[in-house]
């Protein structure tokens, strides 16, 4: 029996009772910009100042959500669970008194974040649940936060078919945007043959901008993903898997390389995963810079190190894909929900959401709003909750015009529709999608054409060039667009402006040419006024300014 | 096996070669292991030279011309060398939609570079990045690896400036 998973909570529990009082200090990539590792170094200097010297300890934790207050630290006491303090904009200099507060169970009520209000009532954390709680670098604190408990449960209670079972049950989806049943994807891999041997690939190639889950889960929880990934290894019957994260998210890579060595160290990877039959591996892939990287045959190409370029579908990953073996690719997020549907059954997680769209879903709220950050809530939750309950209304008294959702392959949901409630379904019939979960608020200012434009001028740059109507299309319809923007656009431009739309939409090889024209497309749906008022007016100048130049 | 002869010698005695040496034996040599090591090389020596990439290409066992298409296909390559200073302005929408292009715009008119080009000095390249994934401080600058939230013109300005003068 494997009993390192019991040990080290007992030995950290131990730890945990020299201390009185805990700080916990973000140090994700947000509150890092804002210098929180200034304030975690001014808080361990002030706490080890202390007589008793044991008194207050200091972790560096994950991201606690609310980005826009960073940096933030919050405070906890041994043996009173209730009694909890949520700090934002702290600086170095309040350190002194902070520690002072603590030890007085006090609050500094200047810097109080309330916790009470709707930012943190309202999510409900599953996939985020050890974020900003536990320390990112350490494996033991996983492991006490119930880490690898879901692993050990399946390596010797299950077998592959009941742990598919279960996943099927949960009715989880696809994070990554497309929403496909994460079930039958793991059924259709474990049914495929191998030539030599199976293969999982966590997509951690979060391109769309503006949105910044992955790697806040990478960041902040890494053993997390790491043991979905396993999980998923068992249930299909690989042995590798690859976690592929982009090149702009070293500090994700750098605690993800940590966490592969811990775990190693400790017999959860590598041969014999837990003292059991089973092995796995887990290597990473870093990616270069290509948003195409996110469609999964461009990823293959990627980890076999080609040009990230798509290649047409059937036949799917699952049977051919890495080295033209099955291959399992989901994104981070849906492997951060393996573990707690495991440890908590199917049914558990079914029950949360709506009926087609089940569990969580984790959003990067961005924009003209109060709060901005990382929030997770149950699907089926509206906009409107999200916008003024969650993010706290918008900026300066504004009134909000439109949420973007999807990033560059969405489009934007105009004020009116804010009821709706959340689902793949209901965004994809307002002309949007999921997507990886970005979500922009824009106020009443916006120019909605100069945001079509803005999409597709990043969709001409970052299509891969292989098929013709993307790689043409999309400059055609910068071009189209930036001519309307400047308001010399006629309407034949705007006639073939609509026209290219659905030519590039239909015709074109990969997710991104197919779904480049969305934005544009939802825009004129919704907003087709601003898009004639310009046609109009020949001498006015609307864009906001120019963009980089074309590459 | 074959691949795992093909330990050349670098292109020079540069020490740093070492590095990516390194990182192809760790990887058997294998062509997948094409990006992992330009990342290294670029790492190591800021940018992919001529030399650097028929060097990885013949380790590899890689065409020149698949390396070639590789380090122009991603982003994150150069092909030539940056300036001694760089400045990286996010262009995610958060970043957009709250004013990156003026930022853009004043590195421009001061500095007389657009995205991509250096200095005629060599002290400063002008970067872009589609988005840092710090869209809660939009907009985001990154100053030789400090990123920066919550910037406008005369901020990011101002640090470039402070940047110049710490070199004097």
């Amino acid at each position: 029996m494997y009993d390192q998973l019991e040990n080290i909570p007992i030995a950290e529990q131990a730890e945990d009772e020299k201390f009185a009082h805990t700080f916990h200090v973000c140090v994700a990539a947000s509150c890092l910009s804002l210098q929180s590792d200034k304030v975690l170094g001014a808080l361990r200097e002030h706490a080890a100042g202390e007589e008793t010297g044991h008194h207050c300890r200091v972790k560096g934790v994950g991201c606690m959500g609310l980005c826009s207050q960073g940096p933030m630290v919050s405070v906890s006491h041994r043996n009173e669970p209730g009694n909890f303090a949520v700090y934002g904009k702290v600086s170095p200099e309040h350190a002194p008194a902070l520690v002072e507060a603590a030890r007085e169970r006090e609050v500094v009520s200047e810097l109080l974040c309330d916790t009470g209000m709707p930012f943190f009532r309202r999510q409900k954390k599953i996939v985020l649940a050890n974020c900003g709680v536990i320390n990112p670098e350490r494996i033991e604190e996983y492991i006490v936060a119930g880490g690898y408990q879901a692993l050990l449960t399946v390596l010797t209670e299950m077998t592959p078919g009941e742990v598919i079972d279960e996943v099927v049950r949960s009715g989880l989806r696809g994070r990554g945007g497309g929403g496909y049943p994460t079930g039958l994807k793991w059924k259709s891999v474990a049914k495929a043959e191998a030539k030599r041997r199976k293969y999982i690939l966590c997509n951690g190639d979060e391109g769309d901008p503006g949105a910044f889950m992955d790697r806040s889960v990478l960041e902040s929880d890494p053993h997390r993903v790491i043991e979905g990934m396993i999980i998923a290894g068992y249930a299909v019957g690989a042995r590798e898997g690859y976690l592929y994260v982009r090149g702009e998210y070293p500090l994700a890579v750098d605690r993800l390389h940590k966490a592969i060595h811990q775990a190693r160290r400790l017999g959860i990877l590598g041969d014999k995963v837990c003292g059991t039959r089973f092995s796995f591996n887990v290597d990473i892939r870093i990616g270069a810079g290509a948003f195409v990287c996110g469609e999964e045959t461009a990823l293959i190409a990627s980890v076999e190190g080609l040009r990230a370029t798509p290649r047409s579908r059937p036949p799917y990953p699952a049977e051919f894909g890495l080295w033209n073996e099955p291959t399992l690719i989901n994104n981070v997020e849906t492997f951060a929900n393996i573990a707690p549907i495991i440890q908590n059954g199917g049914s558990w997680y079914a029950a949360i959401g709506t009926k087609e769209s089940t569990g969580t879903k984790v959003f990067a709220l961005a924009g003209s709003v109060h709060n901005t950050g990382l929030i997770e809530v149950p699907m089926g939750i509206s906009f409107q909750e999200i916008v003024s309950d969650i993010g706290g209304g918008i900026l300066d008294g504004r009134q909000a015009k439109a949420v973007q959702t999807g990033g560059p392959s969405g489009g934007c949901i105009p004020a009116e529709y804010f009821e709706t409630e959340i689902d793949y379904e209901s965004l994809k019939v307002l002309g949007s999608i999921m997507g990886s979960g970005g979500m922009i608020v824009m106020d009443d200012t916006a120019n909605m054409v100069d945001v079509a434009r803005y999409f597709m001028d990043f969709c001409k740059t970052e299509s891969c060039g292989k098929c013709v109507p993307c790689r043409v299309g999309t400059v055609h319809m910068s071009n189209l667009l930036e001519k309307i923007c400047r308001g010399q656009g006629t309407d034949q431009d705007f006639w073939a402006l609509e026209e290219l739309c659905r030519v590039v939409r239909e015709t074109s090889l990969c997710g991104l040419g197919q779904t480049s024209p969305n934005p544009v497309l939802s825009t004129l749906r919704h907003y087709r006024h601003e898009y004639l008022e310009l046609l109009r007016n020949d001498d006015q100048q609307q864009c906001t300014d120019e963009m980089e130049p074309a590459s | 096996m074959l691949l795992k002869t093909r330990q050349l010698d670098p292109p020079s005695a540069d020490k740093r070669w070492k590095f990516v040496q390194a990182v192809m034996r760790r990887n058997g040599y294998h062509r997948s292991a094409l990006i992992e090591t330009l990342h290294v090389v670029q790492g190591a020596f800021g940018y992919l030279d001529p030399d650097a990439l028929k060097y990885v290409s013949l380790s590899l066992g890689v065409p020149l011309s698949r390396t070639y298409g590789v380090s122009t296909f991603y982003h994150l390559f150069r092909l030539k060398p940056g300036g001694r200073h760089s400045c990286v302005v996010c262009q995610g929408t958060a970043c957009y939609i709250k004013g990156s292009a003026e930022i853009l715009q004043s590195i421009r008119d001061v500095y007389g570079i657009v995205p991509g080009e250096t200095t005629a000095d060599g002290q400063l390249s002008l970067l872009t990045a589609r988005c840092l994934g710090t869209c809660s401080l939009a907009p985001v600058t990154v100053v030789d690896n400090t990123v920066s939230g919550n910037q406008d013109p005369q901020k990011t300005l101002e640090m470039l400036g402070r940047m110049a003068d710490s070199d004097v």
